[in-house]
Order: C-alpha cells, then structure tokens, then sequence
C-alpha cells in the first residue's frame, strides 16, 4: 500500500478515537452558551474559539466526529448487507431475477441524484437521525448491489464452484460459503469510498437544515450557521476548523479507499 | 438492421420504464407526510371547513391510489378518479398541479427558476473543462512529475472537499478578504464565477484524474508510436491524437455529470442565494410545506437527470464503434 494509504489510516484512527472518547476529550460542554464570548478567538481554554453562542468550537467539532462517524458506520453497515443480499440473490440465480433487479431496481435507484433522493425522503417524511440513516441507506444500497452482483457473476464460474455443486453442495452453501468469501475484496473498497459518501451526504443534509436539527454539533450545521459573509468576515475560525474537520475525514476514507483499490488491483497498481 | 431498432426499443422501453416508476414514487411520496397536507399549510388552528375546502381544491379529498387496504374493510377499489390517476392526467397536459401557497401553477414557477440553474450549471461545466484539460494533459503526459502529483493532489482535493466547504472558502478569499465579487446574489453578470467555481470544483477533479489516465493509457498507444516515428512533434502527437481519442471516455462523463450538476446545485444555491430550481426546492417548496411544488421540482430533477444520462449513453454508443459492437 502506498504512504497516502497509511496517512489515510493515521487520520481516520485519529477521527475514531475523537468520536470513541469524545467526552474525555471535549474540554467544555457542547450545549453550554456564554454570550459574553460570542465569537471569541483561539485561546488557552477556547482552542479553536468560539461560535455565535459562545459554545467552544473544539468540543463541538470533536463531537461532530462521533455524529458523522456514527451516521457513517451505520449507513455504510446497513446499505453493504441490504446491497450485498440483493446483489448476491441478482448474480447467482440470474435469468428473469437478475433482469428484474439489476435491469429495473437497480435502474430506477440510479435515475434519482443521490441527494436529490435523500432530500426528498427526508422532505416528505420529516428530519432527525433515523430519518437521515434511512434516507442515505436508500441512496446507498445499489452501489454496493451493483459490485456484488458483478463479483458473483465472475466467482460462480471458478472451477472451485463448479467442483463445490458436483460435491452435491446446496445454493445457500455455495453462495455464502464458497463465493461470498471470494467476492468481498472490492466491497472493502466500497465501504471505504461509501463512508466518506454518507459523512459528505450527511453534512450536506444538515447543511440544508434536513440533517440532524441543531443543536446538535453536526459539522454540516456548524458550517451552516458560519457561513455568513458578517461571520466570514469577522470570526472565520467558527467556519475554519468544521470545515478542516469534514475535509481530513472524507480525504482519510478516499485516501484508504484509493489505497485498497490499488493494492486489491495489480493491474492498477503497475500504472 | 433489425437488432439495432430492437436495441433501441428495448432501450427506450427501459427509460419509459424507470421514468414511470421515478413520477409514481414521486406522486406517492407525499402520502408519507406525517399528519395531513392541509393541517401542515393552514396551521392547527385551521376549521374544519378550511381544511376540506382545501383538500377539494387541490383534489385531496380524493382517494390516494386507485385501491387501498385497512385491516377493517380489507383491499377496497377506489375507482379511476383518485389523485395518482389525477396527477398523470395532469402531466400529459403539462400541468404540474398548483402551489398549495401560492395558488400558482407549479410549472411555471419552475420554468421561471430552472434557467437560472441551467446556466449555472453549464458554467460549472465550462469552468471544469477549461481547469481539467490542460491539467489532466500535463499530468499524463509527464507521468510522476512534480507537476503530476501537484495536479493528482488538487484533484483529490477537489474529490474530497464538498461544495458547502468549498463554497464559503471562496467567498471567505474572494468576497471577504480580496473583495473582487459579491458573496451572494446574481445581479451582476460576474456574480456567476463563484456559484460556477464552487459547483464545477468536484467535476474538475474528476475529469482531471480521467485525461490523465486516459492520455497514459493513449500515450502507450501504436499509433501515437507511428506518429512519433513519422517525426511529429510532442505536442502535435499530443494534441492531435492523443486527446482526440483520449477526450471519449470524457464526453461519457460530461454527460453524466450535467444531471449531477443539476442536482448538486440545490447546494450551491443555498450558500450563494442563487435564485435557480434548488433554492424554490429548499425555500419555497420544503421550508414552507409546499408538497406539490416539491413533487414538481424534484420530478423536473430526476426527469433531466434520467435524459441527460440516457442521451450520453447513446451518444457515447455513437462516438466509440467498439461500445456499439459490443
């Protein structure tokens, strides 16, 4: 694996433990206002200032770590196991199944913009966190869908497969011991790129105030209330360090993502 | 002959398919609002005459789908005249129903906004292309160069970074600190070079990554060795055979990416007060419970999103012969 990979891990394992020990970390308490020190710069106890309340920007931004990583792990948790079933139900039993699935459902999931989709089930249906966990697993799923029904179209065909059913081996045998195995290496991948997809897709929606509501410390929230241009102008630290944040987590899971694809693929690897 | 036009049907089957599918989850999603329409419009304290002489206006008051099921009468037919049958007889008439605020008809709210989204989204392109292409080329064809690894940075930057991050950075730079344009807005005809930047960031990004590959993977090519032993230039083998065939695969994902543009302008939108499709979404159709002008903003979305992408793909089929023989 190459360094950018490492420098991936590096950071994600920095973002992990933020969010796991967040309230040892966290110096001050993420709800608690102080209206005297309204946009107060960095300082020995505001390390990264503080916001239009007087909240203290670092516990928030560690805080915010535990809410993308939260969505993040879960999405990409549910979408991979409803994507991977669906995939591997597409690739193995074929015929009219895979032509309905992967020809149709797949289909009609991909016509909508994934965020336009997540905007809407969370428009018509309501905000708050399960809402926007539902709404990103419907965007997600197919992705993980589409790699598997490719990887199971490819593994059935091995000779180990093959040797698997003349042994007599059931469907559910041969799907689940011998080609689910073989066929999960690009889905790391995926879950890679997928994690830093739902961190970006979840800020997004909270930065359209259709996310988590305030005042709960979502990244996309703290940009969203920082981006004025009085703000910019005057306290661009309240924008800066969420904005850091948000970038470094979504740049670690590419980085790890691109890293694995690279190690997983010789061919790409001679590039 | 006859397999392509069966090709063609089949595909064309398969785009009316998905669009039939895509208006009916539209139509049927406003049945997942919790409480009622009415209540959410008028306010609690709404009478109940106000909320049937709402419901009848705008044709609410009539059965949903064209059966229903309750666990007391079981599945009942409700008839032709239901408000799913209502909405598709209204869109072959090019009605999108009428705003439950304004009272005016939604597609000519839309009509009077998408323009606005359209040109920002084909600047977002433009801006993309002018960054991308000498960049990717560079990059390709000095391959694990300074300035290929600067240029493979930045396009992972711009991969990484989301539009609401870039966005107000720009303004932070260009508004706030150089003051050379407006942070919000579309008075003026330069206020566009902001929104345009912010929106065409991740597009950029990712066509530069593609040239780049695609000029290795050109560069490496026998006729570009022709070329060369025909004592050509480097720049001519590079710009005239080498991004000629290279720039393919790019047509694909310009037009795939014109949808996503659409779609990631709601963002854009909403940092700049870009008065597009996005922010009638955001504003007018979910910030004030507008449920049938949000039906019809996100219908007009995926409608072009679906287009776009089927035309690329036929596109695409026409400019490579090795796609259409396969």
């Amino acid at each position: 694996m190459n360094r950018l990979t490492y420098i991936g891990i590096a950071i994600a394992a920095i973002f992990i433990l933020a969010a796991i020990f967040a309230p040892l970390i966290a110096t001050h308490d993420v709800a608690a206002q102080d209206l005297s020190l309204r946009y107060a710069s960095s300082s020995a106890s505001h390390w990264f200032g503080t916001d239009a309340l007087g909240r203290d920007v670092f516990s928030r931004v560690v805080y915010g770590a535990r809410i993308s990583l939260e969505v993040g792990i879960t999405v990409v948790f549910v979408s991979s196991i409803v994507g991977v079933v669906i995939g591997a139900i597409a690739g193995f039993y074929g015929g009219v199944v895979d032509r309905f699935l992967s020809g149709y459902v797949f289909n009609v999931f991909l016509a909508f913009p994934g965020l336009l989709l997540a905007i809407s089930v969370v428009a018509f249906l309501g905000a708050g966190l399960g809402k926007l966990i539902l709404a990103l697993c419907i965007i997600g799923w197919v992705g993980y869908a589409r790699v598997m029904r490719g990887q199971v179209l490819k593994v059935r065909e091995y000779d180990f497969v093959q040797a698997a059913r003349a042994l007599g081996a059931g469907n559910m045998r041969i799907l689940f011991t011998h080609i689910m195995p073989n066929a999960v290496q690009p889905l790391i991948v995926q879950a890679s790129l997928g994690m830093a997809g739902a961190v970006i897709s979840e800020a997004s929606l909270s930065f359209l105030g259709l996310g988590i509501p305030p005042p709960a410390p979502s990244w996309g929230t703290m940009i969203e209330e920082s981006r004025g241009f009085d703000v910019l102008y005057s306290a661009p630290h309240v924008f800066l360090f969420p904005g850091i944040a948000i970038a470094l987590t979504v740049l670690a899971f590419n980085f790890i993502g691109d890293g694995l694809r690279e190690y997983l693929d010789p061919k790409q690897r001679k590039r | 002959m006859k397999y392509k036009l069966l090709n063609f049907a089949r595909q064309l089957a398969l785009v009316l398919l998905v669009v039939w599918t895509v208006v009916s989850l539209v139509t049927l999603l406003i049945e997942f609002v919790p409480g009622d329409p009415a209540t959410a419009i008028l306010g609690e304290t709404a009478t109940a005459e106000q909320i049937a002489n709402f419901n009848q206006k705008h044709g609410l008051d009539k059965p949903a789908f064209f059966f229903s099921y309750s666990s007391e009468n079981g599945l009942t037919w409700n008839g032709i005249d239901n408000r799913y049958a209502d909405y598709w007889i209204g869109l072959f008439h090019g009605d999108l129903g009428r705003s439950f605020k304004t009272d005016q008809p939604v597609l000519d709210m839309i009509l009077a906004r998408y323009p606005a989204t359209i040109k920002l989204a084909l600047a977002a392109m433009l801006i993309a292309i002018g960054i991308a292409i000498p960049l990717g080329v560079l990059a390709g064809s000095r391959k694990n160069s300074l300035i290929d690894n600067l240029a493979s940075f930045i396009a992972l930057l711009g991969i990484s970074l989301p539009t609401f991050v870039i966005g107000p950075f720009l303004v932070y730079i260009f508004a706030v600190q150089l003051r050379w344009f407006s942070p919000i807005g579309s008075a003026n005809p330069e206020d566009i070079v902001l929104p345009a930047f912010t929106l065409g960031a991740a597009l950029s990004a990712i066509l530069t990554r593609m040239i780049r590959s695609s000029v290795i993977e050109e560069l490496g090519e026998d006729y570009v060795r022709t070329a060369r032993a025909k004592g050509l230039n480097e720049r001519t083998v590079l710009l005239k055979h080498v991004l000629k065939n290279g720039l393919i695969p790019v047509v694909t994902v310009l037009g795939l990416q014109l949808g996503v543009l659409l779609a990631g302008a709601i963002i854009t939108e909403k940092i700049f007060s870009w008065q597009g499709l996005g922010l009638l979404l955001l504003e007018d159709g979910i910030g004030k419970r507008d449920y049938r002008l949000v039906q019809g903003c996100v219908l007009v979305i995926s409608i072009t999103y679906i287009l776009a992408n089927s035309l690329t793909d036929f596109i695409y089929r026409k400019l490579d012969p090795r796609i259409r023989l396969s």
